[in-house]
């Protein structure tokens, strides 16, 4: 896997800040599993966090504060590997993702939208919306810009659009000054996560008039 | 992230006892938290928390919640640092980065009551071919360079800075805020967050 688009630098510090909404943070997290490259970057940046916190003004913990914790130092605890499911090798669903949609994106409830279009939206906190899109070849998504952020991950096939061409393991990383229009040009369905921090604009008056009842 | 250096704050009896602990030859943390995942020796944590819970509690702190709540998660952080030490490599990552992200991820979690995505705390061990980020001989120092980095920002980077840290508000949220663009949030962060790797690196270029 070859990956030629990278999370934004600010995007991947408010990552590490604690800062990004569930849905984005979800989407990075992702990438991150796949790229060696923003794992790097991405450590780099932690240890900002950890220079913060050795020049934090420090708040008083007490001596019976310490006395707990040691009490339960010998308690048994299931470990935490146990709880969580094994990494499938393999997988084209990246670990922070698995424990939302399982082993398997052919398994999920995908609803459609219109004819070679269909979704599957998780769970997530905040007025944003973080779903799957998947794609069939050869068909385009509605033009649409944003208020706020896109965050794209390729999970399958490929598209291309405005910025450029995308296909598995690739970060799309959009700001509110782009519209753009993603047309898929891989020979078979192309999947992608999406996390954006409000409802997109549809640029079209198809878009505008679909968009109530699709829920985009 | 304050002017005042750490040492001015009124410290609790924990921490008057880690500054006299520190009379000791310098510490090296990192190797310290290397050795607990293999000698599990209560001493060497109770030091490590001596050091490091009130750091924790004042991170927490600052991200706003109430004092309670910090002693509770801190409590919680200082026992993920006793159960996970052996999830942590001393060349990835000097022991407060990896406390941090720790530190980071409970706060997120007991927030949102929704888990933090991570991309491989727990597997830190999986990609030992990959060189380490940094050089970390130096911590201390490092931990000072980025200190004054901070500091030395131009006042609107320092805010977006501190708006990401230490209130978790996202791009939009900050530029609502402050009523400027969401492009000049982002870049803001980037000039910042170039600055701030400098610093770690070593690099000065002033």
């Amino acid at each position: 896997m070859t990956i030629n688009h990278h999370l934004d630098e600010a995007t991947l510090f408010s990552y590490v800040a604690g800062a990004l909404g569930q849905g984005p943070a979800l989407v990075v997290a992702s990438h991150l599993a796949m790229c060696n490259l923003c794992r790097q970057r991405c450590r780099e940046l932690e240890a900002i966090g950890g220079a913060l916190l050795e020049n934090i003004a420090l708040a008083a913990v007490s001596d019976s504060t310490l006395a707990s914790v040691l009490d339960r130092l010998d308690q048994d605890v299931i470990p935490e590997a146990a709880a969580r499911p094994a990494p499938v090798a393999n997988s084209e669903i990246p670990a922070p993702l698995a424990s939302y949609v399982g082993d398997s994106l052919e398994d999920l409830s995908w609803k459609k939208l219109v004819p070679g279009v269909w979704v599957h939206d998780l769970p997530s906190q905040g007025k944003g919306i973080t779903r799957l899109l998947r794609v069939a070849p050869g068909k385009a998504a509605l033009p649409h810009s944003h208020r706020g952020s896109e965050l794209t991950l390729l999970l399958r096939g490929s598209y291309s659009d405005e910025v450029g061409r995308f296909s598995t393991g690739d970060v799309a990383d959009l700001d509110d000054q782009i519209t753009h229009q993603p047309l898929v040009d891989s020979d078979h369905d192309c999947i992608c996560l999406i996390a954006t921090e409000y409802p997109l604009r549809y640029t079209t008056l198809f878009g505008k008039i679909t968009q109530p009842l699709f829920g985009f | 992230m304050q002017d005042q250096p750490p040492g001015d704050e009124a410290l609790s009896v924990v921490a008057l006892r880690a500054e006299k602990a520190s009379e000791a030859p310098v510490k090296d943390w990192s190797a310290m938290l290397a050795e607990l995942a293999i000698s599990r020796d209560r001493q060497l944590f109770i030091r490590l928390f001596r050091h490091f819970s009130p750091r924790i509690k004042g991170y927490i702190m600052k991200l706003g919640l109430t004092e309670a709540t910090a002693e509770e998660l801190t409590q919680e952080a200082m026992l993920s640092v006793w159960r996970k030490t052996h999830l942590y490599d001393p060349g990835k990552a000097a022991a407060s980065t990896w406390i941090y992200t720790l530190a980071r991820n409970l706060s997120i979690d007991w927030m949102r009551k929704q888990k933090y995505p991570e991309y491989d705390l727990d597997s830190w061990h999986e990609e030992a071919g990959e060189p380490p980020v940094l050089e970390l001989a130096e911590q201390a120092v490092m931990s000072d360079q980025v200190a004054m980095a901070i500091r030395q920002l131009p006042d609107n980077q320092a805010q977006v800075i501190i708006m990401s840290f230490y209130e978790g508000r996202s791009h939009s949220e900050i530029a609502d805020r402050l009523s400027i663009p969401l492009g000049s949030v982002k870049s803001r962060i980037r000039l910042a967050s170039e600055k701030l790797k400098q610093a770690l690196r070593g690099n000065h270029d002033h």
